[in-house]
């Protein structure tokens, strides 16, 4: 009879975990496909140069950031997942939404300049624990970095690449 | 000053290369905003005690390197990249380094 407070305890969690966790993803998504179809004007490379036959621009650094944690349901999975190996397709989802999520952040900074492209954008990932972090750390940063190029007023054509 | 991640500006030519500046800052948030994010790793998403946090700490430290940078005399600061590690639990930290030099 002793195990029955820990095991309603870890129920509630659990669907706790399952409906709030389920709900947050799906509007998470929603919004984030609103936004990337918005933004879709401000173009992002990787590439370490901007090409050469651009009017020189000013440039400025942008940075977009968000710190995401999995909810309990997710975790266990997850850590049912480990036991066999294979993907942990809990965790890929967290991990695509916190990118875009980063991405997206940057990008409306760059419109906020007036810039129309990004250049450089580099991604970078990392695991944070919290005070009350256990064995599993499920809380991570991304950040997205990159140089917008703030075309000079009067000369707003689109890039040439 | 003009802080970017690529590795030359367009338009603008390098007269000085006046070597790596960095900038660095550790930081924790207060007990509530621990408990409140305990809480949010139930139920997931976002937890915007920590994105705040980070944020703060990365204007800080770009901030130092800023400082560095103006020291030596530069007045710009190229291939800028952030790096985070977390050293205890509940603190972090937050890393910039980059090239100072001085535009033509």
């Amino acid at each position: 009879m002793q195990f029955i407070g820990p095991l309603v305890l870890f129920s509630i969690l659990m669907l706790c975990g399952l409906i709030f966790g389920s709900i947050a993803e799906k509007r998470h998504y929603q919004s984030i496909r609103q936004r990337e179809r918005a933004l879709v004007g401000i173009l992002t490379y990787p590439q370490r140069l901007p090409p050469p036959q651009l009017p020189a621009p000013t440039t400025a650094l942008v940075v977009g950031s968000v710190v995401i944690s999995a909810d309990y349901f997710k975790r266990f999975i997850a850590v049912l997942r480990m036991l066999v190996g294979g993907r942990l397709d809990t965790y890929e989802t967290l991990l695509d939404r916190a990118r875009r999520e980063a991405i997206l952040r940057m990008k409306e900074q760059a419109e906020q300049l007036g810039a129309q492209s990004v250049f450089n954008m580099k991604l970078q990932t990392a695991a944070i624990a919290g005070r009350s972090a256990r064995a599993g750390t499920a809380c991570l940063e991304v950040v997205a970095y990159g140089t917008a190029l703030i075309p000079p007023h009067g000369l707003s054509q689109p890039p040439t690449t | 000053m003009l802080i970017s991640n690529l590795e030359v500006v367009p338009g603008r030519r390098v007269k000085e290369h006046l070597g790596l500046v960095q900038g660095s800052t550790v930081r924790a948030k207060h007990v509530g905003r621990d408990i409140a994010a305990s809480f949010k790793n139930v139920f997931g998403g976002e937890l915007q005690g920590y994105t705040e946090l980070l944020n703060d700490s990365r204007e800080e430290a770009m901030a130092r390197m800023q400082a560095q940078a103006q020291a030596i005399g530069a007045n710009a600061i190229l291939n800028v990249r952030f790096s985070t590690s977390s050293v205890a639990q509940g603190a972090s930290e937050l890393f910039v380094y980059g090239t100072a030099v001085e535009l033509a």
